[in-house]
């Protein structure tokens, strides 16, 4: 009997606030270490918290959007360990009390089928600074810019059965996080961090021990860490040995992981709440206020593109998934006129450049605008969809707007039938075997045939003739 | 000047009779004189003392004055001051210059404050002697052998030997009101969030507040109307209209009902200290309150409740205090838990590292719910019976502490006697209510101090009845021998 694998997610989401969880200071983006550091966030001696109304209604938001309990009264408590970019000792989080209750997130897998991942309860805590090892000659440096900045930590159920879920739940929760604007959702910039827990059981089995693998801050590195520690799972235990709870750490360069701690060493957190601060209360009020306020989550979004643009189910999905996506979808569709045509470049052309050249939609060299203009020259016949690749080819590289790039390389659409005529008529007088060939033939040969005709002519009007009508043309003269 | 009132000492000020400059510069000389012997101050901040004096001095010529223009006053050295050392009576905080200043200092520089320095205390504000203090115990300046109490050890005795008119101090278990009965002075913790703890160094959170010390009820009124009020950079400062606290001292108590709970006077107490609490509630009686008894069934349970809740918060709220960022740093660490360990076991004495390991333990998994959830139980049966008792009375009385000043040395090495001494001071602070201690006399020559308990936020009420006493008495007004002159 094969081995079934049991995942559950631990998501560490940093809240675009103004400023941090508990104190004025600015969220730190590259700022010069120790600079977003206030008094509280150095944790100096008789200093104290004040929480970032801001940051909780955010958490709420959230909430609301999977569904979930919202905690009318939620409690930060203190998670005691020592640690050189802990300013403080301790971590203020949540723990018995957290603001998310339980709640629910629907993914859609790519054959279709569809699946709950049940989500256990979502809480606020604060960041930790960072620890800088390199640089200071075998001692660590300290940057305490990111000390204190608003996380939620969502903690999902053991729900997902492989990679394949784990990635398509992680993706769902960024296109929510996004999509209720309280999120960045940069990856690069860790502001999400996956801690994945994986264990393996035969079907029907109680849960098997299981590991927890911290810190991956990309779907593709979270798959791979996965699939990793599944098949290391699938071996230890083939080969007669048992899985040892532990935390491991994955190594996106080299794919390996390495235990870091097992459980015999984890720390005894001490949790206690936090008497510096009150419980967070929430009114039904602030919960009204913010279901106003609630913008339009990705599953509103994908029936939306189903019914708007009739796209298919998975179009609609994979285009509503993130809301920079589908934003850029929706500026293609509405400047070009035709919502086919831009989910399909979208998906298609745009997607395969910026995978290629590894960048986020949001960095696209060709904006919405442009490609809706490109799709509007396609879709009113100026260029054709091989000229429209070589011209999207152009914007991508910044040589202008497509219209501009069209117009300085001369790329329109021979529309002029006149002119087409007298081109296909010296083809046909240039190539006389072809043309006798092609009239002894029998219709699907014909077809084939075509071709060579169709060749020539493309290359007489460097591929801005008109496919239908030199098509038509073509068939009209050769049949003569 | 020093035998004055600081409320004296203001209309002194006012009348030009003297300026501040004189006025500083005389404490500063007694300090100067008999500190050596009594070790109250940590710091003396001269300098700035006399330039704030003199800034004083041109407020009060140019008739613009705040509540404390020019009077000295001193500081807890728990209270960070920008620019002075703020050690909180630990080797782990000697060289640390804090770079902000607290809100209480802050509030009372406002209005017009000379601060005089920084006060001895026990370390971290834990202990009731003064004795763990890095910087030497503090003596007691009715008898030098003796402690002062703690941890305000240092403001008390600076206070009773009229080193400074006027004094901060805080109250985690008794800090304020036992050294304030221990020196023969006048001391109030207030209710929990009525005094911003912004940069006051945290011993047990949800317990601590900061409080006024001086020669009387009027004078503490005086200075908690410049302390009390809302902080929003602390969450638990809490946002009600602060009184006028000289406008209540009426001295008018008449319809007063003075509870006298049974448990304050339980029959292994000292008779002495029992019947000097009776009859100074006697003499409230003569002036027009009503006397009667009630109980506190859970008071009992403070001591445990307290030494459990507590050092779990200090354990917490110490642990910044690592060797990283500020304070105490050994000498040439070899790694991280190296530098965790020595910087911590130098930095810390033994009382702190006593606190830090009950309260870890009573934090640990498999413990909590036997120690720290159990003891916020009983907090709330506490709170309770303060609650039921307040229905019917206005203010309880009872002896402040169980005993007078002690020999230094005597509980050293026995830290649960020592707790003992907060006894009848803890359950207030558990509750979160306010809180006086008033000397009422003397016991072998020693003072001795009746506590009067408040409901919330009536401070002003509390100090009204102190301050009728203290009208009609003159305990207040003993000062010792020390230093020579009356």
């Amino acid at each position: 009997m094969s081995w079934e694998v049991v995942i559950g997610l631990e998501i560490h989401v940093q809240l675009n606030t103004n400023s941090k969880l508990f104190s004025g200071s600015k969220l730190s983006t590259g700022a010069e270490p120790n600079t977003q550091a206030s008094l509280v966030d150095l944790g100096m001696p008789g200093t104290l918290p004040v929480v970032n109304r801001e940051a909780v209604r955010k958490a709420a938001l959230f909430g609301l959007a999977i569904n979930a309990d919202i905690c009318r009264h939620s409690v930060f408590e203190r998670k005691n360990y020592f640690y050189p970019d802990l300013p403080k000792g301790y971590q203020t989080t949540q723990l018995a009390e957290p603001i998310v209750g339980a709640g629910e997130v629907e993914i859609q897998l790519e054959s279709g089928e569809k699946k709950i991942v049940r989500i256990h309860h979502a809480h606020l805590e604060e960041d930790a600074g960072k620890s800088l090892h390199e640089d200071f000659h075998g001692m660590t440096g300290i940057d305490l810019n990111r000390a204190g900045t608003p996380l939620i930590e969502v903690v999902t159920e053991p729900d997902m059965r492989n990679a394949e879920e784990a990635v398509a739940f992680a993706r769902k929760l960024h296109a929510i996080v996004t999509s209720i604007g309280i999120c960045d959702g940069d990856m690069s910039q860790g502001n999400m961090r996956f801690d994945v827990n994986v264990s393996i059981r035969k079907p029907g089995e109680p849960l098997g021990t299981r590991t927890e693998t911290k810190n991956l801050n990309s779907f593709r590195f979270m798959e791979k860490a996965i699939k990793l520690e599944v098949e290391r799972q699938i071996d230890v235990l083939e080969d007669g040995g048992e899985i040892v709870q532990e935390t491991r750490l994955y190594n996106g360069d080299t794919h390996t992981a390495r235990s870091m701690r097992s459980k015999e060493d984890a720390n005894d957190y001490r949790y206690f709440p936090c008497p510096d601060l009150l419980p967070v209360a929430i009114t039904d009020k602030d919960i009204e206020t913010l279901k106003a306020a609630m913008p339009e989550l990705p599953g509103a979004r994908k029936e939306r593109f189903m019914a708007d643009y009739q796209l298919s189910d998975y179009d609609a999905d994979l285009l509503s998934g993130s809301i920079a996506t589908a934003a850029f979808f929706e500026g293609a569709a509405k400047a070009g006129g035709d919502a086919k045509l831009a989910a399909n470049w979208v998906m298609g052309e745009l997607a395969a450049k910026l995978n290629a050249d590894e960048k986020d939609i949001t960095d696209s060299p060709v904006s919405a605008e442009q490609l809706g203009q490109l799709i509007a020259r396609l879709k009113d016949g100026t260029i054709s969809s091989k000229i429209a690749k070589q011209v999207f080819e152009a914007c991508w590289a910044g040589e202008g707007d497509p219209d501009a790039i069209i117009e300085a390389k001369g790329l329109k659409q021979m529309s002029d039938s006149g002119e087409l005529e007298k081109i296909v008529d010296d083809i046909i007088a240039n190539n006389t075997p072809q043309v006798e060939d092609y009239r002894n033939s029998d219709d699907a040969k014909k077809k084939k045939k075509i071709g060579f005709f169709v060749g020539q002519a493309m290359k007489a009007t460097q591929g801005k003739a008109n496919p239908q009508q030199l098509n038509q043309l073509l068939k009209d003269k050769l049949e003569k | 000047m020093h035998t004055k009132t600081l409320t004296e000492l203001k209309a002194g000020l006012a009348n030009r009779d003297f300026s501040s400059r004189e006025l500083t510069e005389h404490f500063l000389a007694r300090i100067q004189q008999y500190d050596g012997e009594l070790n109250s101050f940590i710091t003396v901040t001269a300098d700035t003392a006399l330039a704030q004096a003199d800034a004083a001095d041109a407020a009060l010529a140019a008739g613009n004055a705040g509540l404390l223009t020019g009077l000295p006053i001193a500081h807890k050295d728990i209270f960070c001051t920008e620019g002075v050392r703020t050690s909180c009576g630990s080797k782990m905080l000697d060289t640390f210059i804090a770079p902000y200043t607290a809100t209480v200092v802050e509030k009372m520089a406002a209005e017009g404050a000379v601060m005089l320095g920084k006060t001895n205390m026990d370390e971290f504000a834990m202990g009731s002697s003064n004795e763990t203090s890095y910087y030497g115990p503090v003596k007691n300046p009715w008898d030098l052998e003796r402690v002062p109490g703690g941890s305000s050890g240092g403001a008390a005795a600076c206070l009773g030997a009229r080193l400074a008119p006027g004094a901060t101090g805080t109250d985690t278990g008794g800090s304020i009101r036992q050294p304030a009965a221990l020196n023969n002075i006048t001391g109030l913790k207030p209710t929990y969030g009525r005094v911003s703890r912004w940069g006051m160094i945290a011993f047990a959170s949800s317990l601590d507040q900061a409080g006024p010390m001086g020669q009387s009820a009027e004078d503490c009124a005086l200075m908690l109307q410049a302390m009390a009020g809302h902080d929003h950079r602390d969450s638990t400062s809490l946002n009600e209209k602060v009184d006028d606290y000289l406008g209540a001292l009426s001295g008018d108590i008449s319809g007063l009902t003075i509870g006298i709970p049974e448990e304050f006077f339980p029959d292994t107490l000292d008779g002495a200290i029992a019947d000097n609490s009776r009859e100074a509630i006697r003499e409230l009686e003569k002036l027009g309150a009503k006397v009667v008894s009630v109980s506190l069934p859970s008071i009992k349970l403070s001591v445990p409740a307290y030494y459990v809740i507590a050092p779990a918060e200090a354990s917490s709220n110490l642990s910044r205090f690592d060797g990283v960022r500020f304070g105490h740093r050994c000498e040439d660490p070899q790694d991280l838990e190296d530098l965790y360990k020595r910087s911590r076991s130098e930095g810390f004495g033994d009382e702190v590292k006593r606190r830090i390991l009950v309260g870890t333990y009573a934090l640990s998994a498999g413990y909590y719910d036997a120690y720290y959830r159990r003891a916020q139980q009983v907090r709330r049966l506490i709170r309770d019976d303060f609650a039921r008792a307040f229905e019917k009375v206005d203010v309880l009385m009872g002896p402040t502490a169980p005993e007078t000043a002690f020999k230094l040395g005597d509980k050293k090495d026995d830290p649960v006697s020592m707790y003992m001494a907060d006894v009848f001071t803890i359950g207030v602070n558990l509750a979160g209510l306010p809180a006086l201690s008033m000397p009422t006399g003397f016991i072998n020559g020693l003072p001795t101090g009746t506590q009067i308990i408040g409901n919330y936020f009536r401070e002003g009420q509390i100090l009204n009845v102190a301050h009728k006493y203290q009208q009609a008495t003159d305990w207040h007004k003993q000062a010792p021998a020390f230093g020579g002159e009356q």
